[in-house]
């Protein structure tokens, strides 16, 4: 499917779009249908997607559900592998209807959690003020293709000066027995002062070849902290493409982690901004690869604003004949003095087969700054596995080890005990048996 | 009864011949040094006898405790009994010391047939062998030989051989690297690991060790081959006069 199409589908199916939608989403589509029509979907041509032909994942005729019919999807069949008291809510999607929550506790007053339809609706004049206001359109990718087809999505919005510990989570599941694309929106605002954590779970395991757009905008005002971990468990038969865009004033604290676990065919992308001074972003991202698996991140932090901070730390583990690719690009800009940045990529084949590209862009305008930036793409250290397989340890288990070791830098990095250790056990499981789901690793039989 | 047999043994790295027939016999209970010049194949032997994988053995056999050790994949080596303390300890970030005993010892464990060690059995362990080389407790937390100083990293290497027991340590070149106070500290590690049941193959260039590791017996190292076996005498006698007439010895009998 062409970009002619999707604009002959969107252009065929207008009426029915609006209808299972929300005033304020529909507003902004006739721009989006501009922007896409001008802009397009990127090929390999594209500086920013050389080694992911998103033209030609979006090529297949993969049907949309605009007629919103309820998709066959069971939350507590699909997704056992819950930890209790790891999240204060649990929310769920099935493709891009939002289906349900399960409450552990209550969020506090004034903070808004669910289906982005229906608080778009419920609470016009907030989402207003943000949705579609920060997803970058004027650009080959998929904001303007997603801000077409919206529907439904996620949101979260945290009032001032209220603090969530526990992290809010969205379970996204994709119907068993329909091939599809699921246009999925994330809105986000954390108001000044406040905080909130963010667990996105991808669990889509449908046998069926599945398509997920993903496009959400964090909004984080002064002094607020946000942090997103967007975890990916889905099926070799799964692809994905999400952009997440960031906004953050005044000394704002955010962190991103892409943590690609299992996969089909992915794309992630973050772009942030500092609109205000004394900022500081961490993104960060694993991915472990076998298979013919294949994980493109691609990172932007545009420092803007003075006296900001930005640190990427990107680690991946290559087998079989899996791809990845990593690609950040920093811009310091004219004013932003004392801009403090580091971006590190690091990479480990297992077999000659596995390809890994990694491409660091520094594009820096002002004089007072602190940037650097370094990747390497090696294999396991052999003298470490001879060492330890002398203690006694096996060869299989010593690999493993030091996987582990090399991945658990990333998860180290996450603040809040309970998650670090829940995410940590995830990769072993994944490293162990091949995948971390639960049918794989028989702790939930 | 011999702990360790090796007959005739041959190996190379690369396609180069390093050991070119060795014949060797460790007796349970005793303490055998190995001494020799730079490049005579010390460190060659005990590679080949851990089984380091860029060597290949030509020719030649090795008996350990009647099992033949070459046969065996590097881990079983070691779940038998084989222990070598390396040279240059490796660092491996991100592993802590903590996680890393407790594999080592499960895995031993498991091919003994045994279950896993508990929990609070394996911290009496730990702190019982730390106590023995006095490493701090904090290095459990930290990462394998990172950032250890040279001379913790050989008290690590004791240490971990104390808490595997083994029946033949391998000590290579233990002592390099080390000031006198560490030396004494790992000297007095590894004899109070000494029982009529274990044995240990030394492997150093100085006497200095071997004032404080008494050896039973002293083997010279050169070319590839052990051309002199002899007593204690002869590390004091190596130590006053040096390898050289050995060598010219060795050289005039094989003209």
């Amino acid at each position: 499917m062409s970009e002619t199409s999707y604009s002959e589908i969107f252009n065929a199916n207008r009426s029915l779009i609006d209808a299972g939608s929300s005033p304020v989403m529909s507003s902004l589509r006739d721009r989006a249908y501009g922007c896409h029509s001008k802009y397009g979907l990127p090929g390999t041509k594209v500086e920013e997607y050389l080694h992911t032909d998103l033209s030609q994942w979006l090529s297949a005729d993969w049907g949309m559900n605009l007629g919103r019919v309820a998709l066959p999807v069971n939350p507590s069949e699909a997704f056992r592998c819950s930890v209790p008291n790891l999240s204060t809510q649990m929310h769920f999607m099935a493709g891009d209807s939002y289906i349900s929550k399960e409450g552990h506790t209550g969020l506090p007053d004034g903070v808004l959690a669910g289906s982005l339809l229906e608080l778009s609706r419920s609470h016009a004049d907030i989402v207003s003020r943000y949705l579609g206001t920060l997803a970058d359109m004027e650009k080959p990718g998929i904001a303007a293709l997603d801000t077409m087809f919206m529907q439904d999505g996620f949101m979260v919005y945290v009032p001032r000066n209220v603090q969530i510990e526990k992290p809010v989570q969205l379970v996204s599941l994709m119907p068993d027995a329909v091939q599809m694309l699921a246009c999925r929106r994330i809105l986000v605002v954390v108001e000044q002062g406040a905080s909130l954590r963010l667990l996105l779970c991808d669990h889509s395991s449908a046998k069926k070849p599945c398509m997920s757009m993903q496009v959400a905008e964090c909004f984080v005002a002064d002094n607020a902290s946000l942090e997103v971990y967007d975890l990916e468990e889905t099926s070799a038969t799964n692809t994905r493409v999400t952009e997440c865009y960031v906004s953050q004033q005044r000394d704002s604290r955010v962190m991103i982690q892409n943590l690609s676990l299992h996969n089909g065919k992915t794309r992630n992308s973050v772009h942030s901004c500092f609109k205000g001074p004394g900022a500081s972003i961490e993104v960060n991202g694993i991915a472990i690869l076998d298979g013919g698996q294949h994980v493109d991140n691609f990172t932007f932090v545009d420092h803007e604003a003075t006296d900001c901070q930005s640190r990427e730390l990107f680690k991946y583990v290559l087998d079989g004949k899996s791809t990845g690719s990593f690609a950040g690009k920093v811009l310091v800009r004219p004013d932003a003095q004392r801009t403090s940045s580091q971006q590190t990529n690091r990479n480990i084949c297992l077999t000659p087969e596995a390809r890994m590209w990694t491409q660091p862009q520094l594009e820096i305008y002002a004089d007072d700054v602190k940037c650097s930036h370094g990747a390497t793409v090696g294999q396991l250290d052999e003298k470490a596995l001879f060492y330890m397989q002398q203690r006694g340890i096996p060869m299989k288990e010593a690999r493993m080890l030091l996987m582990l070791a090399f991945l658990g830098e990333v998860i180290d990095r996450i603040p809040l005990d309970p998650l670090r250790s829940r995410l940590l056990g995830l990769v072993e499981l994944r490293l162990r048996h091949g995948q971390s789901r639960c049918e794989g690793c028989g702790v939930c039989k | 009864m011999e702990m360790l047999d090796i007959e005739n043994l041959h190996a190379e790295i690369a396609g180069k011949e390093i050991l070119k027939g060795i014949n060797l016999q460790i007796e349970a209970g005793t303490v055998h040094a190995i001494m020799g010049p730079n490049g005579s194949g010390k460190s060659t032997l005990s590679n080949v006898l851990s089984g380091h994988p860029a060597y290949t053995v030509t020719q030649g056999k090795v008996t350990f405790k009647g099992k033949d050790l070459l046969s065996l994949p590097v881990e079983n080596r070691s779940h038998e009994g084989l222990f070598m303390s390396f040279q240059y300890p490796v660092e491996i970030p991100g592993v802590s010391m903590t996680n890393f005993m407790r594999t080592a010892i499960n895995e031993k464990r498991r091919y003994l047939g045994l279950d896993p060690m508990s929990p609070t059995e394996f911290l009496k362990l730990m702190k019982e062998k730390r106590d023995l080389v006095k490493l701090d407790a904090k290095f459990m937390n930290r990462s394998v030989n990172e950032g250890f100083s040279g001379g913790e990293k050989k008290r690590n290497e004791i240490f971990q051989m104390a808490v595997l027991e083994p029946s033949l340590s391998i000590l290579d070149e233990t002592d390099s690297g080390l000031d006198i106070d560490a030396l004494r500290i790992v000297a007095e590690g590894v004899n109070s690991l000494k029982t009529p049941e274990s044995s240990a193959l030394v492997i150093t260039h100085y006497q200095r060790l071997l004032d404080y590791i008494k050896p039973d017996v002293v083997h010279v190292l050169y070319a590839g081959r052990i051309i002199r076996t002899a007593g204690p005498e002869l590390a004091l006698e190596l130590e006053e006069r040096g390898y050289d007439w050995l060598i010219k010895e060795f050289e005039e009998k094989n003209r």
